[in-house]
């Protein structure tokens, strides 16, 4: 099966459309709800007849419900690894999911349910995982979706609970709630103004933790850092968000006084870095992908203080999205492996910024 | 520093909680802020999940024996070995089958082992009837006092008598 993003309206981006609040420090939030199915052993000691007849099960309930009736069925274990990095890339699968990890093999079964900002991942290490995005920083929002999209599923499945522990799920870090709230968000200011151990350390303490641009397992790259709850299990879904809500807007708080305190006492060197980095953007011929990502976190920090004003919010979470391997790979038919990758990157970067760069404040993207 | 709890180790973990509004503080040494349930983003680095478990019940005989002639799931047959190496349970039965494994590594990771979120109803259960509540309430009951886990226990014979 070759992937056809064409299926997807959006190509499941809409939560990168930087149309959501504080989007200028805040990329996405998204959150997942764990399931299993009674009577069924979790995914992975299921064989592959168990995990077919999982992944049948799970699309009969999608299709019933509101939400992912006229849901894209997407079969993982159909695509070849350029593709399922590309969906992985997009932040639509885990890393898990698309048989990525070293050694790990795609799992019979692995597949895709998505509309609009809506997501179901089958035969994930738990049988469902449910996912909800949102651009920029909406936490309430993205839970009304899945919690609705949940109450849909469970009606037609019958959901592994226990009284006393909640969902069952595979691990035991994620049962209870089965609750992952996360931000993704931008710090420059803090990074450069070497505060941003404390905030991480601080984290810690009020049961939240940090994973870099892909979750969990992965690196920070682009001073983006994913903040998220660390425990799922002795409070309700709504003090988990609410708790994370509070940290994070107090996070966006922070990060502003620190790019205050950067432009106040050190002005030039601020400004050099950030002109520096569109500079190299806009002309360079060979850029790697931690290049590129560590020059565009500079360039949307120039955006955040207004001092570059022709490109938009929208067009550098673009830039982030569409300069990575697989999509480039995939944009240009070429193989993962191409070693033309850096140039073609660099190309599609000068083409992006010519075609979007545009006479006018930078900030949220012209509605269309 | 010494540690608020035991006044004999130094204190390596400085807890700020801020409960209504009111801020506390408390200063404890690793090992009571462990017993405690309470984990520090250095104590996750330390100890990724399969070595946790496989240091969990070092200290004390009981646990260790359990594991050794713990039965296998009576569902899935994963025993408490491979939960211990893997870090994944083998099917929901093992909740029941390891509980009181599971409940302790429950407590440990966070801080509870009482779900207090959406209470789930299957198709076609009825769960959300006042008898079938008391029910499931009982048996857990009856299950926290086997466990000698008093504390539940006391929470769950309130809500008993909330529905009775």
């Amino acid at each position: 099966m070759t992937l056809d993003l064409s299926l997807v309206p959006d190509g499941g981006i809409a939560w990168a459309d930087a149309s959501g609040p504080e989007s200028h420090i805040v990329l996405s939030s998204r959150i997942r709800l764990a399931r299993n199915l009674q009577g069924m052993p979790f995914t992975l000691r299921a064989d592959a007849g168990e995990q077919e007849v999982v992944l049948e099960h799970a699309v009969a309930a999608a299709r019933q419900t509101r939400d992912l009736a006229d849901g894209t069925v997407l079969r993982v274990d159909g695509l070849d690894r350029g593709e399922r990095q590309l969906l992985h890339e997009r932040h639509l699968i885990s890393r898990e999911l698309a048989g990525l990890d070293q050694g790990g093999a795609v799992r019979p079964g692995a597949a895709l349910v998505l509309h609009g900002d809506l997501g179901l991942m089958v035969n994930e290490e738990d049988h469902l995982r449910l996912q909800s995005f949102r651009s920029g920083f909406a936490l309430p929002e993205a839970y009304t979706a899945i919690d609705r999209l949940d109450t849909g599923l469970g009606e037609h499945l019958a959901f592994a609970f226990h009284p006393e522990f909640g969902y069952l799920t595979s691990c035991p870090t994620n049962a209870g709630t089965g609750l992952r709230a996360s931000v993704l968000i931008h710090l420059p200011g803090l990074v450069l103004t070497k505060e941003i151990a404390k905030v991480l350390q601080g984290l810690a303490q009020v049961g939240l933790t940090f994973r870099g641009l892909y979750g969990e397992g992965s690196e920070v790259v682009g001073n983006f850092f994913q903040l998220s709850n660390q425990t799922t299990l002795g409070k309700t879904e709504e003090d988990l968000l609410d708790q994370l809500g509070k940290i994070v807007r107090q996070v966006i708080e922070y990060e502003e006084e620190a790019r205050r305190v950067l432009r106040r006492d050190a002005p030039v060197l601020i400004e050099d870095k950030i002109w520096r980095a569109y500079g190299l953007l806009r002309h360079a011929r060979l850029l790697s992908f931690e290049e590129a990502m560590n020059l565009l976190s500079g360039v949307r920090l120039g955006v955040g203080l207004n001092l570059i004003t022709d490109v938009g919010v929208y067009t550098l979470n673009k830039l982030m999205i569409f300069t990575q391997p697989a999509h480039l790979a995939h944009h240009a038919g070429r193989a993962l492996t191409d070693p033309d990758l850096p140039a073609l990157r660099a190309g599609f970067v000068r083409r992006l910024l010519e075609d979007e760069a545009r006479p006018r404040a930078g900030g949220a993207p012209e509605a269309t | 520093m010494q540690c608020d709890q035991c006044g004999e180790r130094p204190a390596a973990i400085h807890l700020t909680q801020i409960v209504n509004n009111a801020v506390t503080q408390a200063h404890l040494c690793e090992t009571c802020a462990a017993e405690k349930g309470i984990q520090t983003s250095a104590s996750v680095a330390k100890f990724p999940l399969s070595d946790f478990l496989a240091s969990l019940g070092k200290g004390s005989g009981k646990v260790d024996e359990g594991a050794a002639t713990a039965e296998p799931c009576s569902f899935c047959g994963a025993t408490l070995t491979d939960f211990r190496e893997t870090g994944r349970l083998g099917c929901s039965h093992c909740y029941v089958s390891f509980e009181a494994h599971v409940r302790d590594l429950l407590r440990r990771l966070h801080g509870s082992t009482q779900h207090v979120g959406e209470v789930y109803l299957p198709p076609g259960g009825r769960a959300d009837q006042p008898g079938n509540r008391l029910g499931a309430l009982r048996d857990q009951l009856r299950r926290a006092v086997e466990a000698e886990n008093f504390e539940l226990a006391a929470e769950l014979r309130d809500r008993i008598k909330v529905l009775e």
